[in-house]
């Protein structure tokens, strides 16, 4: 039974005279009053910010893909930013063409209380790959597998890159991109026929059984199964 | 093509050629089997909460010989299907299907497990019967409590009038070995085609 | 005279399997007249136990995964030593259909999401289309939409504590919860037409008005709610049987709680004081009298309390709301998002055409994006859309609280035993429908 945890209280960092949360009303749809972060950002990391917008009360922070580590990291330790929570990690493909896909991290500040959304623009031509953040927040690992999964965008660094929500061997692309059609690029039959293709009694992806030490002492019909390279359906 | 051929039924029609003591055998066999049938929830998604207040205290499906809801296939009769199943999900429901031991029935719940339901994409299987045989669907997103009950009683109804000289009602289907799909691909991709509103829903943006 | 020993061997149908794959064989020793002959026992090789973990499948078909979830243990002995869970058996495509329909078309796919928390999905993506148009909800709107959240709330948990309850061997609470959750669906019917995938809200404001009848009937289900939460607590909490199994399990720091990115009971459990309702406050939830509990132990026992003290503090939410109910227009005054009445659309000639414009092509928001967060009862509910000036969204994205939630299951069940996993499973609070997508 473990001790008591003394609890983390979002807001800590405000102070006691801090104003209380409000619901926002008549948020205008450019401009506002900004989150401070963006202009910090701009200050500690000179050049590396694109752009920075206010949209419907929300502060964007559009930063070079070189940097984004150290900045999400900077964001991360500086005691004056203190954003230890990792909402979400997405990706954006627009229906116009030229436009960049833009990759999205939207983070917490709980001590602060505050919401910043930082993007990074991946120009049409360039290879899709972003460093990952899983080393500064374990909450990445599997929302970027998603936008792996989804998207193709690579993550560098990222310990266990596969597809998470299609089975691993899945080819007919990536479905969220703008060029995959609704209805994929097979035929049904042919979905159908790929799917059931699956033996799940295989089981086992050779991820997970690389890791097991025993591979030797496996039955001779599983080891027949990994060597002709068997699809799991996973 | 090589997919078994579907069976002519050997049965002859009822007009009085039937033995008496079949028919009476029959009947008393259908009897206990249709009001002992053990349900196996294969619960995706929501209709699989329909499922579980169906068979909570106020709608009740113990009522019905369903009392014992079977989680392992070996031990079931009847597979509810119920919710949606994507691509990723439809070789584990043909392989469950299979596990489960003869006579053994499938009601499909809901429209996504029927016809594929709203999620006309790349992810879902459009209708579980291009996987495995189904006796009874029923409609509803999801459907009522009501609608699963009297989808049961419709299946109860159709036991009622099976024949022990129909052989072909046992007889397990057999996908073709190569495909692993038991309705040819012209049949499936005709079945799965969009139709009314959704044709024009392929459009994105404006 | 000396029997003579005769050994068969015999190769049984299910057996282990040596070293090279073949079936094992057990020796059967007769005498010379064919009857058995006790032999001593083969000398029995102690299992090396540090060499040989077990790799076994929990799922995808399974009763206590709460869904299709697949779970593949490696296990020494029964304790796990390395857990991957696998996800997807129930990915639909939801993100990407969103692409291909309007705005409030929409809206009947996240009911399908999230489906024990429907109204309170409903909610957040109107929230969310409401701050990409600009739109202000009525006040009455602004009531409803809370009363439709704490109502959503607490479907939520009862199936929690139903499927929860079963999962840890006490089959009759689950019988209450759902007991009680039909009086809510009753009341959600009235207003809606529908018990479960209720599409509730429309892009500035209700699908339908709440008829004071079904305002009575929540007001008696109020009254009566606690009691139920009592009976269910007084066989639940102190249980031995309960507490032994579910103290010390799967316990989550308050620092990994918030870097694994837990929110909802989950981070509350183990101690972050973090409520959306609180801390980036919607539907002026600051003016509501509730209070958040927050645990200190981040074990399964604790997720267990604050899940029950949310029961009662949504039926405080819902009293006060009730009491508050403002008469007005439910629907915001704006012919470019609302439908006119249909009495009007079938005379008038304006009316006739924003109708027109509305179902045909559908309102259209200016160019701009919004991530609007809800406390949804498994945790932080966001919906990021961005527009690009049509009526069909670029990207609509769902931050499902309980992927990120599942995702730290590999961290909680290192070290515990079979049973426990399922125990700590259940406590996460899943929906596979919210995971996959």
């Amino acid at each position: 039974m473990s001790d008591s945890f003394t609890p983390v209280v979002a807001g800590s960092a405000l102070g006691s005279k801090a104003a209380p949360a409000v619901t926002p009303k008549n948020i205008p749809n450019r401009g506002g009053p900004a989150n401070p972060s963006a202009q910090a950002i701009a200050q500690q990391f000179a050049g590396a910010v694109v752009r920075a917008d206010v949209i419907w009360g929300e502060t964007i922070v559009v930063v070079d893909r070189a940097r984004v580590h150290d900045i999400i990291q900077w964001l991360h330790d500086d005691p004056s930013q203190r954003y230890d929570y990792l909402s979400d990690v997405t990706a954006v493909e627009f229906r116009d063409l030229e436009q960049p896909i833009e990759v999205v991290w939207q983070l917490r500040s709980l001590p602060y209380r505050r919401f910043l959304r930082v993007k990074v623009l991946l120009e049409k031509g360039a290879t899709l790959d972003v460093p990952s953040v899983w080393d500064i927040y374990k909450g990445a690992d599997w929302l970027e597998r998603e936008c792996y999964d989804m998207f193709g965008i690579t993550f560098t660094g990222h310990p266990d890159l596969r597809r998470l929500l299609m089975w691993e061997q899945y080819a007919e692309g990536y479905p969220l991109r703008k060029d995959f059609p609704l209805r994929g690029r097979f035929s049904r039959s042919e979905q159908l026929r790929q799917a059931l293709a699956a033996n799940p009694e295989a089981r086992y992806s050779k991820e997970e059984l690389s890791i097991a030490d025993a591979f030797e002492d496996l039955p001779a019909e599983m080891k027949r199964r990994l060597a002709t390279g068997e699809r799991t359906g996973e | 093509m090589g997919l078994s051929p579907r069976p002519e039924p050997t049965f002859k029609e009822l007009s009085g050629n039937e033995p008496w003591i079949t028919t009476k055998l029959d009947q008393f066999v259908n009897w206990g089997r249709k009001n002992s049938l053990w349900p196996m929830p294969f619960g995706t998604a929501c209709c699989a909460i329909e499922f579980m207040a169906t068979a909570a205290s106020d709608y009740d499906l113990a009522r019905f010989g369903m009392e014992r809801q079977a989680f392992s296939p070996r031990q079931a009769d009847l597979l509810i299907c119920a919710g949606r199943v994507p691509f990723k999900l439809a070789p584990v429901l043909r392989r469950i299907w299979q596990q489960m031991p003869q006579p053994k029935w499938c009601i499909s719940m809901g429209a996504c497990a029927s016809s594929g339901g709203m999620f006309d994409n790349y992810a879902v299987v459009q209708g579980i019967d291009s996987i495995i045989p189904v006796d009874v669907y029923v409609p509803g997103c999801p459907p009522r409590p009501e609608g699963l009950l009297y989808g049961i009683l419709m299946l109860q109804k159709k036991i009622e009038h099976e024949r022990s000289g129909d052989k072909t009602l046992r007889q397990e289907m057999e996908p073709d070995p190569t495909t692993q799909l038991y309705i040819p691909p012209a049949v499936i991709d005709e079945v799965s085609e969009p139709f009314g509103n959704s044709v024009h829903q392929t459009r994105s943006g404006l | 005279m000396a029997t003579k020993k005769r050994t068969v061997e015999v190769e049984l149908s299910t057996t282990g399997l040596d070293a090279e794959g073949r079936p094992k064989r057990v020796p059967f020793v007769v005498d010379e007249n064919g009857a058995p002959v006790a032999v001593e026992a083969p000398p029995s090789i102690e299992p090396d136990l540090d060499a040989e973990h077990m790799l076994i499948n929990i799922g995808p078909q399974h009763p206590a995964t709460h869904g299709v979830l697949r779970l593949v243990l490696e296990l020494d002995g029964e304790t796990v030593v390395r857990c991957i869970p696998h996800i997807g058996y129930l990915h639909c495509g939801f993100e990407k259909i969103g692409e291909y329909r309007q705005y409030n078309q929409i809206i009947p796919w996240t009911d399908r999401e999230d489906y024990l928390n429907s109204p309170g999905n409903n909610v957040a993506f109107a929230l969310g289309a409401e701050r990409l148009f600009g739109i202000e909800m009525t006040e009455r709107c602004k009531v409803l939409r809370v009363m439709a959240c704490e109502m959503s709330r607490i479907i939520s948990h009862l199936v929690w504590l139903g499927t929860t309850c079963i999962d840890i061997g006490a089959f009759t609470p689950f019988l209450w919860a759902f007991q009680q959750r039909e009086r809510i669906y009753n009341i959600l019917e009235a207003w809606i037409g529908a018990r479960l995938t209720t599409t509730l809200t429309r892009v500035g404001g209700m699908g339908a008005d709440l008829p004071d009848a079904a305002l009575e009937h929540l007001a008696a289900f109020v009254n009566g709610f606690p009691k139920v939460v009592d009976e269910i607590d007084r066989v639940v909490t102190r249980n031995g049987i309960w507490v032994g199994r579910t103290v010390g399990l799967g316990v989550m720091s308050p620092e990994e709680a918030v870097n694994y990115g837990l929110s909802g009971p989950m981070a509350r459990a183990s101690g972050v004081a973090f409520d959306v309702r609180k801390d980036f406050p919607y539907l002026d939830y600051e003016t509501y009298d509730f209070d958040v509990p927050v645990g200190t132990n981040g074990d399964v026992y604790d997720r267990f309390l604050v899940r029950m003290e949310e029961l009662r503090q949504s039926t405080r939410i819902l009293e006060q709301a009730i009491k508050r109910l403002p008469d007005g227009p439910v629907n915001v005054d704006d012919h470019r998002v609302i439908l006119p009445p249909k009495s009007k659309a079938t005379s008038d000639m304006e009316s006739m055409i924003h109708h027109f414009k509305q179902v045909m092509e559908g309102p259209r928001p200016p160019i701009g994006e919004s991530y609007v967060a809800l406390e949804s009862p498994k945790g932080e509910k966001g919906y990021y859309m961005v527009s690009d000036g049509s009526s069909k969204p670029v990207r609509w994205r769902i931050r499902p609280p309980s992927f990120v939630n599942l995702s730290a299951i590999s961290r909680m069940v290192e070290g515990h035993l079979l049973s426990d996993v399922i125990a700590i499973n259940a406590s996460i609070d899943i929906v596979m429908g919210e995971i996959d997508r």
